[in-house]
């Protein structure tokens, strides 16, 4: 017998009412070569966890996961007390969550306003009106609602990470991914995005963060997750995991950015 | 007996011109349409749309137009339907058109950065509104010179339905010529009146271009 849609999210609303992501035992396979190798984590509703790692440990397919921008081959993944089901409740899961990616991706033939509208119209079925003023009221809290009504090309890219980041919220998503959010901007413009991220977490938004930004992970994050090869091998609260931590992998890995 | 090249001569070259008009019209939206399809499902996650897709375009860019017309209307009698030149015309030109026009809308759509997809997806928009707002909107930009090279060939093209009894422009200009004896006049005549109608789609197309490059600001 599987439960349906409904029993499952009313079962484990009653188990863990607070638990915005849960993952149990998640295995991701690109063909031969296996990216996530039995992934356990359960992020509360509220929680921000910073996700870093060396390059290719896996950290976005595990943020991609969440979202179903990728598939995995084994284990369960739960969003707000539902469970994904490939097709069936894609839509579902991904009006709860929000993403930012690393090139931003923004719609480049689209101005500020229309990037910002264009989901809640077509996905939330919200009117014109109602769009814009939600759209207006986002780009008010990335501090940039001057420019509206330009198109991305013409915004700095802070400018354009910040609109990733209220269009994404005008969603009004439960979980925030961002992957890498500053990675490919200039080092004068990374403050910005960070300050708009950190007034998102001072909200109570629920954040999981790839960054190799330590000083955004100290003074954020609830928790750190150091993955490698696949594996999340250490997670602990930011004090802990930068002054006492427990593997060889991560104190070698922390050697090495710091 | 030798007759003449006066007015009605060029008129009935006029006449015959509009037949190449409604040709190329059946070819454009039957392509416009049938490529549409054959670009999106070229593009889709399943593997047996895709495969299938590569079949169709493989086969009819390999094979000639013409042999397209002789099949389309001598198949028409061999499955049972009454001959009709017309419907003949239209099923070969759609289809050899939707396979050029699949073909090359595939590789505007390929040509949108994978992000925009990503993006569009992280939104929670489902295949119709991510391809409608998000990707072909930017296809269509870099779609239009290719898209009007091809429209402007199949144009040209549509001559070869005389071999299935159509007298369209080149077709008539040849029987005026059997009369009159004066083809460097009626082919030069001809040549102009195919100028006169392939000149303005590219005027369009360079507008379009214009006016895209403007919005997007890119
Ligand atoms: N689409 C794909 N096909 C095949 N292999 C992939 C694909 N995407 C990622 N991989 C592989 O999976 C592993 C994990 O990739 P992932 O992008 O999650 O790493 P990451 O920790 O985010 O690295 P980075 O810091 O470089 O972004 C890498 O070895 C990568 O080569
Ligand atoms: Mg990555």
């Amino acid at each position: 017998m599987t439960p349906s849609v409904e029993n499952v999210r009313v079962t484990s609303r009653n188990e863990d009412a607070d638990v915005a992501v849960r993952m149990e035992g998640v295995d991701k396979w690109y063909d031969t070569f296996q990216a996530l190798k039995d992934i356990n984590l359960t992020v509360a509703s509220g929680e921000r966890i910073v996700i870093c790692g060396p390059s290719g440990s896996g950290k976005s397919t595990l943020i991609r996961c969440i979202n179903q921008l990728e598939v995995i081959q084994k284990g369960r993944i739960f969003v707000d007390g539902i469970e994904l089901s490939g097709r069936r409740n894609i839509a579902e899961i991904r009006h709860e969550v929000g993403m930012v990616f690393q090139q931003f991706n923004l719609f480049p033939h689209m101005t500020v306003l229309e990037n910002c509208m264009l989901a809640p119209m077509k996905v939330r079925r919200a009117s014109r009106a109602e769009a814009e003023t939600t759209a207006r009221r986002y780009l008010e809290r990335v501090h940039i609602p001057e420019q509206a009504d330009k198109y991305p090309a013409q915004l700095s890219g802070g400018q354009q990470q910040r609109v990733a980041i209220a269009r994404a919220l005008c969603m009004n998503p439960k979980v925030m991914l961002f992957d890498e959010p500053t990675s490919a901007l200039d080092p004068e413009m990374v403050k910005e995005v960070l300050d708009t991220m950190i007034d998102l977490a001072n909200e109570g938004m629920t954040m999981l963060v790839v960054t190799h930004e330590m000083n955004f992970a100290r003074s954020v994050a609830n928790r750190v997750i150091f993955m490698d090869r696949g594996e999340i091998v250490e997670a602990a609260p930011p004090e802990e995991f930068f002054n006492n931590p427990k593997h060889e992998r991560t104190r070698a890995f922390l050697g090495q950015i710091s | 007996m030798i007759r003449q090249f006066g007015w009605n001569e060029f008129e009935l070259l006029v006449f015959a011109a509009r037949w190449t008009i409604v040709l190329a019209i059946i070819a454009f939206v039957g392509g416009g349409i049938g490529g549409l399809i054959v670009a999106l499902l070229r593009t889709a996650d399943s593997r047996v749309a895709r495969t299938a897709m590569i079949v169709f375009i493989r086969v009819f860019q390999g094979t000639p137009l013409l042999m397209q017309l002789f099949l389309a209307y001598f198949g028409m009698a061999i499955f049972g339907f009454s001959v009709n030149p017309l419907i003949a015309a239209m099923i070969a030109l759609t289809a050899h058109a939707s396979a050029y026009l699949g073909e090359i809308w595939r590789g505007c759509i390929q040509a949108v950065p994978h992000g925009q997809t990503e993006a569009a997806k992280a939104l929670g928009l489902h295949y119709f509104a991510r391809m409608r707002h998000v990707v072909l909107p930017q296809a269509a930009r870099i779609a239009v010179p290719p898209t009007v090279g091809f429209l402007v060939q199949l144009l040209k093209e549509t001559s070869l339905t005389s071999i299935i009894g159509f007298v369209e422009l080149t077709r008539q200009g040849q029987i005026i010529t059997s009369v009159t004896f004066r083809p460097f006049l009626v082919f030069g005549l001809v040549a102009a009146i195919y100028f006169a109608m392939c000149w303005p789609l590219t005027l369009v197309a360079r507008w379009m271009e214009r006016g895209m490059a403007r919005a997007t600001n890119r």
